[in-house]
């Protein structure tokens, strides 16, 4: 039995089938790529994974509990964490404070202690700031914990999104390009960033179009095309892969996975 | 039957100024995202001003023109003053503001006319026509007219004149109509001129019936805003059956059950639609896109 | 250090608290007391959308509803049942927080100006009930609300009603920062910011955004009960369509999410309209005009306006 698994999913929107049939399987402590070309439904199917849309066909285990038709905030709280493409950040808050959101899970104190402020209130504040401060030093924030959100960089945006991800303690860890619109050493950052989480038990499935990451830290790739699975196996399998060579990464492809085996 | 008939004249009538007034707030938000509270007054204006310039001797004609003309004046003013200005405010905030310029249009009108009920005399009489054993006033059917007349016209304007299709484009995408050269400001000046227009007409045929106010302006922008929002806003063929839609079932509340809550009908039937299809009868589903 | 002062809760409290403290004392006149009681109960019900509103970024235009439930409450419980006002003020809190639970579970899933609309639509059919059932509520005309007795002390005089006023505002503002700084403040405000993310992070947006609701009628009941109760009178009016809009514009004009605001918009839009009572003609358009030109000219408000002026001088 997997950690996180993915059975037969699909949607379609107007008549338009966005994902078809698309089943994969990820373990703990698993990198787990899904790549494809651009309107292969990719984020779409992030969103039936955590609940934003509903599928039509199809179902979402999690250990062996079903999962599928649940709500997203009742999902997050079975393990599943999430970043988005279009950054969802609270921009008005502090660097500090978004974190602090995504330790909600685990905080333990009353909507009548917060409102009286009593000391579990301001205890609980405490601990999650504590917790929350190491969070963002971990994705190398610490000096900007203050700052309001909407002053940071997109680099530095696509990491507190992460660090926030990961204040939910998740079991599976859902990456929506996390290194789009990064420079060379904000990737280097954040590949390592990922080994570090998989390696701490999380089951992480990355969505990315930087091949060259993808093929480094991958356990696993899934590829899709046109909303179904085109081919999937160890980032070796997939390059090699005829159809996917044929069908995606093209010539120019061809080039850059040599590049990134090289 | 001859009762029902009659809630029906009676329920058109009314719901024909909700539509009006509901089409208002469509070409509006449609051009410029703001729901304008003021829509209401507009009405007021072309009422108010077509019975104070007609006490003043003028014919009636002229006066409804020169009260229409000026309702589009204080259109095109509140654009330009409060609505330009207020660019990239937040929704609430441009609620705000037009709920702001309302109440400053209705605190002009206390000073420039007065606080009084006025009346306008119906155009083609009271006497009333007998149809299928009920009656309906000849001002009754100049209102359904003048609503019909303006719905085809507006029609054709956006359908078929340059400028109406760059209405359409402006509303359809504000951007996208930049790029390809529409003059997005004078588009949104246009539609709150033409709103106000069709507010003061509205205003104009509807007085002999319903009497006027310089406040009343209230009830017609919170029940025009109604039925815009139970046809799904920004779709013009939805305000007007949600105007529609309205008259008539305040008209069979009123005759039905009870004249007390008439005011409510518009309101229960604004959040029963909500309860059930959040997005109005004509709004398409929405997909949150993450 | 000043800075830290600027943002920090018991400076806030200990400031509205000197307020409150020093107004007696600088008053001339007793009329001058009742002016800041008034301000200090509309302070009251705006501080219930500073948290609906500033926090959870949700709005209501038909909060009047619930002025009028907390007003009738007191006015209506010791008049037909025999019931001690204070009583009623509670019950009254309790009864819009039920009606706010059971009205907010299907509206708030709307968002923006379907919100809006509906909103109003539930504060307009709420004053039309208060209008209309004149064998509960006196009808148009509304009906006198019995002196509140407590101890065989008679609750009565400017002086008494604004301790009384004073002392409910400040607890109210205490407990709106409490929630500020509180986890489920953050939850409001980042499921303002984005409910998807909040939603990721395991926050139930439903349940928040009604939690915030019921909160924000029980702050309007509890003030509405204190203002019909310090008038001896409660009319359909206190319901209206244009109270709602009072509410909201104090809030705004105050700065959304400040709780110093909520009290400064509420004495803007109180203070205002007595101090053009000598130009009662301009009162409606003068009072338009103002909204207008604060919405446009200042959209952040005016305490965090200011706050954010005085954060940058000593930066």
């Amino acid at each position: 039995m997997s950690l996180l698994s993915v059975e037969g999913l699909g949607i379609s929107f107007g008549g338009v089938v966005a994902v078809d049939n698309v089943g994969f399987a990820v373990e703990a402590g698993q990198v787990f790529s899904i790549i494809g070309p651009n309107g292969a439904g990719k984020t779409t199917l992030f969103n039936l994974v955590t609940g934003i849309y509903t599928p039509l066909r199809g179902r979402v285990t999690m250990n062996g509990e079903l999962l599928t038709g649940l709500p997203p905030h009742v999902l997050a709280r079975r393990g599943m964490s999430r970043t988005f493409q279009n950054l969802q950040i609270f921009f008005r808050m502090s660097a500090l404070e978004n974190v602090m959101v995504g330790r909600h899970m685990a905080e333990r104190s009353s909507l009548l202690a917060d409102l009286f402020g009593l000391p579990a209130s301001g205890r609980q504040n405490g601990v999650t700031r504590d917790a929350a401060l190491a969070l963002l030093a971990r994705v190398g924030l610490a000096d900007v914990a203050q700052a309001t959100a909407g002053s940071l960089s997109y680099g530095a945006l696509k990491r507190l999104e992460i660090a926030r991800a990961l204040a939910a303690d998740p079991k599976v860890l859902l990456l929506d390009e996390p290194a789009a619109g990064c420079n060379a050493v904000e990737t280097e950052a954040i590949d390592h960033l990922i080994g570090e989480i998989a390696k701490s038990g999380i089951a992480v499935v990355l969505i990315e179009h930087d091949m060259k990451l993808v093929m480094k830290i991958s356990d696993r790739v899934l590829v899709l095309a046109q909303g179904r699975r085109l081919a999937e196996g160890t980032p070796r399998e997939v390059r090699e892969n005829p159809a996917v060579i044929a069908a995606y990464l093209g010539e120019h492809g061809t080039r850059e996975a040599d590049r990134a085996h090289g | 039957m001859a009762e029902f008939l009659q809630l029906v004249f009676s329920g058109l009538t009314v719901g024909a100024v909700y539509a009006l007034v509901a089409l208002g707030f469509t070409l509006i938000y449609n051009a410029s995202d703001v729901i304008n509270f003021a829509q209401g007054d507009f009405v007021m204006i072309g009422g108010m001003g077509t019975v104070f310039l007609a006490a003043a001797g003028i014919a009636l004609p002229l006066a409804a023109l020169i009260a229409i003309v000026g309702a589009v004046l204080v259109g095109l003013l509140l654009h330009r003053l409060a609505i330009e200005p207020a660019r990239g405010a937040s929704p609430v905030a441009l609620i705000m503001i037009t709920i702001g310029a309302s109440i400053f249009i209705k605190g002009v009108a206390q000073i420039v006319f007065d606080k009084q009920f006025h009346s306008l005399p119906a155009f083609s009489g009271d006497a009333p026509i007998a149809v299928g054993g009920a009656t309906i006033l000849p001002q009754s059917l100049w209102v359904l007219g003048v609503a019909l007349a303006l719905f085809v016209a507006l029609f054709l304007f956006l359908e078929k004149t340059l400028l109406g299709k760059a209405l359409l484009a402006t509303a359809a995408n504000r951007l996208a109509a930049r790029l390809v050269g529409v003059n997005v400001t004078i588009i949104l000046a246009l539609a709150f001129g033409v709103s106000a227009a069709i507010g003061a007409i509205a205003g104009v045929v509807v007085t002999p019936i319903t009497l006027t106010r310089y406040d009343v302006g209230t009830l017609f922008a919170l029940k025009g805003f109604a039925a815009a929002m139970v046809g799904g806003m920004g779709n013009p063929l939805g305000a007007v059956v949600g105007g529609l839609l309205i008259g008539l079932l305040e008209a069979f509340g009123a005759g039905y059950i009870s004249s007390t809550y008439k005011d409510a009908v518009a309101f229960v039937v604004i959040l029963l639609v909500l309860f059930f299809m959040p997005r109005g009868l004509f709004g398409g589903r929405s997909v949150e896109r993450v | 250090m000043l800075a830290r002062v600027l943002r920090s809760r018991l400076a806030t409290l200990l400031f509205l608290a000197a307020v409150i403290a020093v107004i007696p004392f600088l008053a001339p006149s007793a009329f001058y007391l009742r002016v800041a009681a008034v301000v200090w109960v509309f302070a009251l019900a705006a501080l219930g959308l500073t948290i609906l509103m500033g926090y959870a970024g949700q709005v209501s235009l038909g909060h009047a509803g619930f002025l009028g439930i907390g007003g009738y409450a007191v006015a209506i419980g010791p008049a037909q049942f025999g019931l001690h006002p204070v009583l009623c003020l509670g019950l009254g809190a309790v009864l819009a927080g039920v009606i706010a639970y059971l009205v907010g579970r299907p509206i708030l899933r709307l968002k923006g100006y379907y919100l809006a609309i509906a909103t109003l639509g539930f504060g307009v059919i709420l004053a039309l009930v208060f209008h209309s059932e004149s064998q509960w509520t006196g009808g148009p005309d509304g009906m006198q609300v019995a002196r509140v007795t407590l101890f065989g002390w008679r609750l009565s005089g400017a002086a008494n009603w604004y301790w009384v006023t004073g002392g409910a505002l400040l607890i109210g503002a205490w407990l709106a920062l409490n929630i500020g700084v509180s986890p489920t403040g953050r939850a409001l405000k980042a499921l303002h910011d984005s409910e998807v993310a909040a939603a990721g992070a395991g926050i139930d947006v439903g349940s928040r955004k009604l939690a915030a609701f019921v909160i924000a009628a029980v702050y309007a009941a509890v003030a509405g009960g204190l203002m019909a109760a310090m008038n001896g009178l409660i009319t359909p009016d206190a319901a209206s369509f244009m109270h709602s809009i009072e509410l909201v514009a104090m809030v705004i004009i105050g700065g959304l999410g400040s709780v110093l605001g909520a009290v400064v918009g509420a004495a803007f839009l109180v203070v205002l309209p007595q101090a053009l009572t000598f130009m009662h003609e301009y009162e409606q358009a003068v009072l338009g005009l103002l909204i207008m030109v604060f919405m446009i000219l200042l959209p952040a408000g005016i305490v965090p306006t200011i706050r954010n002026w005085l954060l940058e001088r000593l930066s």
